[in-house]
């Protein structure tokens, strides 16, 4: 029972560090993200760089730090989108039943055929680019995921006896659904939102990363990658060590994901 | 069981209209228009009227739903409509860009299963405990790295460092070794989750210790009995991460250079190419339809049990 805990410990402490990095990165680094000294350019990982230093002698901690806010935030508008409109249209889907359960589901079933990238990069060509739009066209693809969880809780919540009882005793619909459902669906929806936390920083990177996200020079993580791609035989710290962040953060989103799953089950 | 093939397929063919029609409405809900974006440009010197011509050899000049009427009776004829980047058929683009991606794509899937077999197995077989958490922590692992990322560590170690893979030149195969083992890593991690799950649920069933009574080696037991078993949870998995893998290939044909329908659905959004992303996304709806049903038919076949139930 000891060792699941420090995962445990360990990716709080990850994602505790990662979110103090968005909000007050003066305190991890005194370096400016934008601003290099060309006399320090391409320096391997040192004492004075932690990450080294890139073409134009800018500190890569420094932009790591300061670019956790454009990940994070668009992390938090993506799994918004899909939360809010996902779980919606599995309320809309659970407790009305027959002809609008079935369309709407359909219709889910539909978003999950097309392949989240895909269906990001759709909406990206309806939106055009920039990180608000990448966010959105990020919590796209999560909102089938949402909506068939959020379904299956309510109709399963509903056949429950104290549900059955609330009705009985003359509650009103959406009072009942406010007050009894929602609360008790409420625990596997955390964990998906936990999990897809992580998934829409691996999937903003990734959109980022193809140059969709965020304009240079702006720090955002995936831009950091394609960045060190042009010097990939002589500097490995420019690309390895930003990615190394991003999968940290993603396999602690997915872990606390997982212990929050496991104790809601 | 024709009735159930029946039911399947229709089915099948309402998900691959509603995507086209998902696709198609959000394409359609652009703000500009692409056609006047490309062709009114004052150095191309065209005249209304020219821009009007053009407009109606794309379509453009007809009411939102016969459009929709002519493009959808397009799609069922196999004609996509034309490439507004290049004006070339968007279907000779795609034959083009098609037999590369499906070459990176076969055989990163075949790499996924196996991978995904060798980890759920040695997980299965290990009675190391510690050994046994290694191999399951691996998918989490897999999945939480950015494919992007993953290609460009390769070619840093593989090419850059050991110089056992040439960056430019070398042989097809070559050049195929590094993209495809980067797609599958992300593949292979849920079929190698759900492959360990299930194998584990079949060992505690009955009937293991009376094969192992009877004196079966645990390696028999595994590869006999529980393999063929727990392989059905493992193929549904196989049969929803195929959609995945044009995804997958948009990522690493542009890491990686390489031609393909990766390659032409990142210059269609560069592009504003609609008609272009939209063969696309139809297209990989379709792989992943077909795909599920192949699976969904394919599973009576495979398990008996199952034969009543759908027959």
């Amino acid at each position: 029972m000891n060792r699941p805990k420090t995962g445990l410990l360990v990716a709080s402490l990850v994602l505790a560090v990662v979110a103090l990095w968005a909000l007050a990165p003066g305190l991890f680094t005194a370096h400016d993200p934008i601003a290099g000294v060309p006399a320090e350019k391409l320096q391997a990982p040192s004492a004075r760089h932690l990450f080294g230093t890139d073409a134009v002698g800018r500190d890569l901690f420094a932009r790591v730090v300061h670019g956790s806010v454009h990940s994070l935030s668009g992390a938090f508008v993506a799994v918004a989108v899909g939360l809010l409109l996902g779980t919606l249209l599995g309320l809309l889907a659970g407790s009305a039943g027959g002809p609008v359960d079935d369309a709407v589901m359909r219709f889910v079933d539909v978003l999950l055929s097309v392949p989240g990238l895909l269906l990001a990069l759709t909406v990206i060509i309806l939106l055009g680019p920039g990180t608000v739009n990448v966010a959105i066209a990020v919590g796209t693809g999560s909102v089938a995921a949402f909506a068939r969880l959020a379904r299956s809780e309510v109709v399963r919540v509903r056949r429950t006896d104290y549900v059955e009882a609330a009705f009985g005793s003359g509650g009103r619909y959406p009072v009942v659904l406010w007050r009894h459902v929602l609360p008790n669906s409420l625990g596997p929806v955390i964990a998906l939102t936990a999990l897809q936390f992580g998934m829409a920083i691996l999937a903003i990177s990734t959109l980022g990363f193809l140059g969709y996200g965020a304009e240079p020079p702006t720090p955002e993580w995936g831009l950091l990658i394609a960045e060190g791609r042009n010097y990939l035989a002589t500097s490995w710290w420019l690309t390895t060590l930003p990615g190394a962040v991003v999968v940290a953060v993603v396999l602690a989103a997915g872990r606390i994901s997982r212990s929050i799953g496991r104790s809601t089950a | 069981m024709a009735r159930y093939l029946l039911r399947r397929t229709a089915q099948a063919a309402f998900v691959l209209w509603a995507a086209f029609t998902v696709a198609y409405v959000l394409l359609q809900l652009l703000p500009g228009d692409s056609i006047l974006i490309k062709f009114q440009n004052p150095e191309l010197g065209l005249s209304p009227r020219q821009i009007q011509e053009i407009r109606a050899y794309y379509g453009g000049d007809v009411s939102p739903l016969e459009s929709y009427a002519t493009t959808l009776l397009g799609f069922l004829r196999g004609g996509f409509g034309y490439s507004i980047d290049t004006g070339t058929p968007v279907v000779e683009r795609l034959a083009e860009a098609l037999p590369a991606t499906a070459v990176l794509a076969g055989s990163g899937f075949l790499l996924a299963v196996l991978i995904a077999v060798v980890i759920a197995f040695a997980a299965g077989h290990s009675r190391t405990s510690w050994i046994r958490g290694a191999l399951l922590a691996v998918p989490s692992l897999f999945v939480s790295v950015p494919v992007f990322w993953l290609g460009i560590l390769l070619i840093q170690v593989f090419s850059f460092r050991l110089g056992l893979v040439p960056v430019i030149g070398g042989s097809a195969l070559q050049q195929l070794v590094l993209p495809v083992l980067t797609l599958a890593v992300p593949i292979a991690a849920p079929i190698a989750q759900v492959l360990a799950r299930s194998i584990d649920r079949v060992q505690a069933q009955a009937f293991v210790p009376v094969v192992a009574a009877k004196g079966a080696s645990r390696w028999w037991i595994l590869w006999r009995h529980v393999a063929r078993n727990a392989a059905l949870p493992a193929l549904t998995v196989a049969g929803v991460t195929f959609g995945e893998l044009i995804a997958g290939s948009v990522v690493t044909e542009t890491v990686f250079g390489r031609n393909g329908i990766g390659r032409l659905t990142e210059q269609a959004v560069n592009a504003q190419d609609t008609p272009v992303m939209l063969a696309v996304v139809v297209l990989a709806a379709a792989v992943f339809v077909l795909v599920n049903f192949a699976v969904d038919v394919l599973f009576p076949v495979l398990d008996p049990r199952l034969r009543a139930v759908t027959g």
